[in-house]
């Protein structure tokens, strides 16, 4: 209750005049590297112009695995930083132990609700009033293929998982890598979530993979899932472990491989090397999920201050974050979609637009799910049981009922 | 033993030095030739291929512009907060090892060995373990986040390996030299400063490079303990090769990687004389 | 009161030491401890749960996993550094020229972490870049190096990375201990006309038992705590085949939100740890007292 008083202060002075006092914002976060780093440099300046400094405090590396680390030992000396990238229901977890402060008022005062899809903006609250700001949609089930691949092996892109393995057999033959993939857990994971998708359809996934329902887990589907997913071993090269996921896309990018599975961010990757959506590499949904939607939304959340000015800096952050400026800026830099509905699609691509198109289309047919390979599903816990099982089964040459089981006992466990 | 024997042996024994010599500094030499290289060379190239030609922008980019984070100042200023780390936790970690290593070796009382070995196994710890406990106690200092708080852990855990080489060469040291100087009546202090330090300069050379060596390449302290501003080096290289967007420079990272091993590489080079003298003295001559 | 503090000066000495041990070691070990008997999630809840994260902790097969990779690159990695420290270290003791040069080459990996290294290492071993390609490109076409890439063997190229980071260091420790052994002593052993294999293996050898000592500490210590290298190497994969305790123990406790389940892991390690360098320790110190 005294936050929100507090909070409510703030929000007046904000709205009554342009604020002086010069309080800063340390932001904790992991993008330290080409267009996110220049997305960041962004809202900073958008910042400054409000007379909020920033702090920087980046901490790069596993997908935030080192900056969860710093944020923790932060929290517990209780000093946490103003503002920090979290996501998915990590958020719900920092709010039930206390930490995040409501930026209700800001939100409120910007008619979030209205600014946001639903399924977003549930993530960003905690008790129903808002304590994170989000800032972009990734779409994380896209096929990324290289036209001129398939055409020289005879293939055709394939829309589902059977037709995948028999146009990956022509790939294969022709002597290209058919899936280019690193063998890393999270990317494992990432294609073990479009098979879900594909194979068992968006409310099979929904049962098992987010609300952890035990008898979808155990029914004959998943045992199907990890068939399709098993046979994909056959089609990646043998050198794969450990490779990063751009070098993965530059294998699709160069024409050494004719495929990858990766979220929308990928797009970068081609962009950099000159290449032209359509005719040098083409983007669809991955096999047999083309109504589906697998979202995975960056947020920052919001620490509870016990400084006025720095509340106050907050909710100048949270709005900047939500200005249409900054959310086509950062999204182009990375390949998502504004998380704010109905803005200019003009400076978009295809691919973004098709993005767009799927989000709205599938949030009405059931077909938007959160991912479970990029936190937005499930807790840590799970989410890590999930990984470890899938990829302990893609590097193995376990049976599907072998993998089948080992993922109903690990989710278990963890729950 | 006649001479062809003699040469024959030599060649072994060359040769056998030479081909590991090789092989320990392959991976410093794909670094070496891979921050030379552009871009483009590195993609298309052979990876032990001398580059076309010597290109040093990777270095002045890591060095002054390269971004780690929203800030991209290369690794400069971050070079220099490890400075303010590294040598004072160094210089007081060395010292009260010395202290401690002194008393452990010359002034055994009952229950000194049980120290001696509860500190050892103490240092088998895993530092993961002590993250949180230790952000908590640092809070209680009033110390989070601070430059003194980083120092003052890695002195904490920085002690037990100087305290180790110490006592292993002053172990060695007769305590006859103790009892006689006592007899002439010099007390602790006087025994230690006129006696032991004196002749201490070789493990302090070993303390000092391993301390060094420990705390510049430290990354897990540096990174929760340090403040915004006060990150030291290692922070800054990893958020800078952590690329996840638009092409790895590959010869960038490893030029931020030479960079930041220079300091204990110049260390290794200039002091690597004196490090094995002083591991002599303490081990087997006594 | 002078007095006093004059006869105890020694213990005074050692008690800001004694105290800062009891707290930040001891005292963190049993809040740890502590904390393996919680349901602790993502920060530290005291309510406790028994044994449930030991059950939990020897049911999960990644665990059992890194319990066995540590069994093995522990052995190896002690025993292979100790072995190739030594031999140089011998050959570098015969009178060489370079010795300088050749000296710190060796001790130059120990200067830099693996933050550093990690990616050479990964290029190096990676059978489509490293060694395998070079083989290839120069025709050896039959060259296989995948260890990188196979579930099986990933673990051993942890143990190429980690000898190569510390066998200098090793090798510094004997050359220095061969340095210290009395000349006489291997005159006299040739004067009796015992060869050079001998003379190493009878004389020389049984006098360098410190060195051995203080060696297997420092590697054992870098041992339990190797972190960084299989991060930088590996990242634990293929799968999660090259994992190892402290590794697994970080992911479970901050990444994955199951800090009470790190926990216990972490006491699992401490508890072996306990078992093996107890009795060594004890026995040391005893027979260097009397």
């Amino acid at each position: 209750m005294k936050f929100k008083l507090h909070a409510l202060a703030a929000a007046t002075t904000l709205a009554m005049t342009p604020v002086s006092q010069a309080a800063d914002v340390e932001v904790l976060h992991w993008w330290t590297s080409g267009g996110e780093a220049a997305s960041v440099q962004f809202l900073k300046q958008q910042l400054e112009g409000k007379n909020v400094g920033w702090t920087d405090f980046a901490v790069a590396g596993g997908g935030g695995e080192s900056a969860m680390t710093v944020l923790k030992s932060r929290a517990i000396s209780g000093n946490p930083p103003t503002a920090a990238q979290i996501k998915g229901p990590s958020i719900q977890e920092w709010g039930e132990l206390g930490f995040l402060a409501s930026i209700d008022d800001v939100a409120n005062a910007a008619d979030w609700d209205n600014l946001l899809p639903s399924v977003v903006s549930d993530v960003m609250k905690y008790n129903g009033e808002y304590v994170a700001a989000p800032v972009n949609v990734h779409r994380v089930n896209w096929l990324w293929a290289n036209p001129a691949v398939f055409q020289k092996a005879g293939a055709t892109i394939p829309t589902t998982w059977d037709d995948f393995m028999l146009q990956a057999q022509k790939l294969k033959d022709a002597g290209f890598v058919a899936l280019a993939h690193g063998g890393q857990a999270w990317q494992d994971a990432t294609v073990f979530e479009a098979v879900v998708l594909g194979v068992g359809g968006a409310d099979y996934y929904q049962k098992a993979f987010v609300e952890g329902d035990m008898a979808a887990l155990n029914s004959d589907t998943t045992v199907e899932v990890f068939e399709t997913f098993g046979k994909l071993r056959q089609y990646i090269d043998a050198n794969s472990p450990g490779r990063d996921w751009n070098v993965a896309t530059s294998m699709v990018i160069n024409g050494e491989a004719g495929m990858q599975i990766m979220g929308d961010w990928a797009k970068g990757e081609f962009k950099v090397a000159g290449k032209n959506v359509g005719t040098d590499y083409v983007c669809v949904a991955a096999p047999g999920t083309s109504g589906s939607f697998t979202f995975n939304v960056d947020s920052f959340a919001f620490f509870t201050q016990s400084d006025d000015a720095k509340s106050a800096a907050q909710g100048v952050m949270a709005d900047a974050i939500l200005s249409t400026e900054f959310q086509e800026v950062f999204n182009l830099n990375k390949g998502s979609i504004p998380a704010r509905l109905s803005m200019d699609r003009a400076e978009f691509d295809s691919c973004a637009h098709d993005s767009m198109d799927a989000f709205i289309a599938s949030s009405q047919t059931g077909g938007l799910v959160p991912s479970f390979a990029h936190g937005m599903a499930v807790s840590e816990a799970v989410a890590g049981a999930i990984y470890d099982t899938a990829t302990n089964f893609f590097n193995s040459s376990d049976s599907a009922e072998q993998g089948a089981k080992q993922l109903v006992a690990a989710i278990a466990a963890a729950q | 033993m006649n001479n062809l024997q003699y040469q024959l042996g030599r060649s072994f024994i060359y040769s056998i030095l030479i081909g590991f010599a090789l092989l320990y500094l392959a991976p410093l030499y794909v670094m070496l030739i891979t921050s030379l290289k552009d871009v483009e060379e590195i993609r298309s190239g052979n990876l032990i291929a001398l580059p076309e030609s010597f290109n040093f922008s990777a270095w002045a980019k890591a060095w002054s512009s390269a971004c780690t984070g929203s800030d991209c100042q290369g690794l400069a200023p971050y070079f220099w907060n490890s400075m303010r780390i590294v040598i004072p936790a160094v210089l007081m970690s060395t010292v009260i090892g010395a202290c401690n290593g002194y008393v452990l070796a010359q002034w055994q009382f009952k229950g000194s060995n049980f120290l001696f070995g509860a500190l050892l196994f103490g240092c088998f710890i895993p530092f993961q373990v002590i993250l949180l406990p230790m952000a908590k106690l640092l809070a209680v200092l009033g110390l989070a986040n601070t430059v003194t708080g980083l120092v003052a852990v890695h002195v904490v855990y920085g002690i037990t390996f100087t305290t180790l080489f110490f006592r292993n060469y002053y172990i060695a040291i007769p305590s006859e030299l103790v009892r006689a100087a006592r007899l002439d009546g010099a007390g602790f202090f006087t025994i230690f400063w006129r006696i032991f330090l004196p002749m201490s300069t070789p493990i302090f050379v070993v303390t000092v490079i391993w301390q060094f060596t420990q705390i510049w390449n430290d990354f897990l302290f540096g990174v929760v303990y340090s403040g915004p501003g006060t990150q030291p080096i290692t922070v800054a290289l990893n958020n800078l090769v952590n690329t996840s967007i638009g092409g790895k420079q590959y010869n960038v990272d490893m030029a931020a990687a030479i960079i930041a091993a220079l300091p204990t590489l110049v260390v290794y080079i200039v002091a690597g004389k004196y490090f094995v003298r002083g591991l002599t003295a303490g081990a087997v001559k006594g | 009161m002078f007095k006093y503090l004059a006869t105890h000066l020694p213990k005074v000495v050692l008690a800001p030491t004694a105290i800062v041990m009891l707290v930040c070691m001891y005292g963190f070990i049993g809040w740890t401890a502590g904390l393996s008997f919680t349901k602790s999630r993502m920060l530290p809840q005291w309510e406790f749960v028994g044994l449930t994260q030991y059950e939990k902790l020897f049911s999960n097969p990644r665990w059992m996993v890194a319990l066995d990779n540590l069994l093995i690159f522990t052995l190896l990695f002690i025993f292979i550094s100790l072995v190739l420290g030594l031999l140089l270290a011998i050959f570098l003791d015969r009178k060489v020229r370079g010795e300088g040069v050749i000296r710190t080459i060796y001790l130059y990996p120990m200067a830099i972490s693996f933050v550093v290294t990690g990616t050479a290492w990964k290029w190096i071993l990676n059978p489509g870049l490293g060694l395998e390609k070079l083989a290839h490109d120069l025709g050896f076409s039959n060259f296989e190096f995948r260890w990188l890439v196979d579930q099986d063997m990933a673990i051993y190229t942890i143990v190429i990375a980690a000898v190569w980071q510390s066998s200098g260091f090793v090798m510094a420790m004997f050359l220095a201990g061969l340095r210290g052994v009395d000349d006489n002593l291997v005159k006299a052993a040739q004067v009796d006309g015992a060869s050079v294999i001998q003379t190493y293996w009878h004389i020389i050898l049984p006098l360098m038992k410190p060195v051995f000592f203080g060696a297997v500490v420092v590697l054992a210590h870098i041992a339990i705590k190797s972190f960084d290298l299989v991060q930088a190497l590996t990242g634990g994969g293929p799968g999660y085949a090259s994992d190892l305790p402290a590794n697994f123990m970080y992911t479970f406790a901050f990444s994955r939100a199951q800090m009470g389940l790190g926990a216990a892991s972490a006491m699992v390690m401490l508890g072996g740890v306990l078992a093996i360098l107890v009795p060594y320790l004890y026995s040391e110190l005893r027979s260097k007292k009397s």
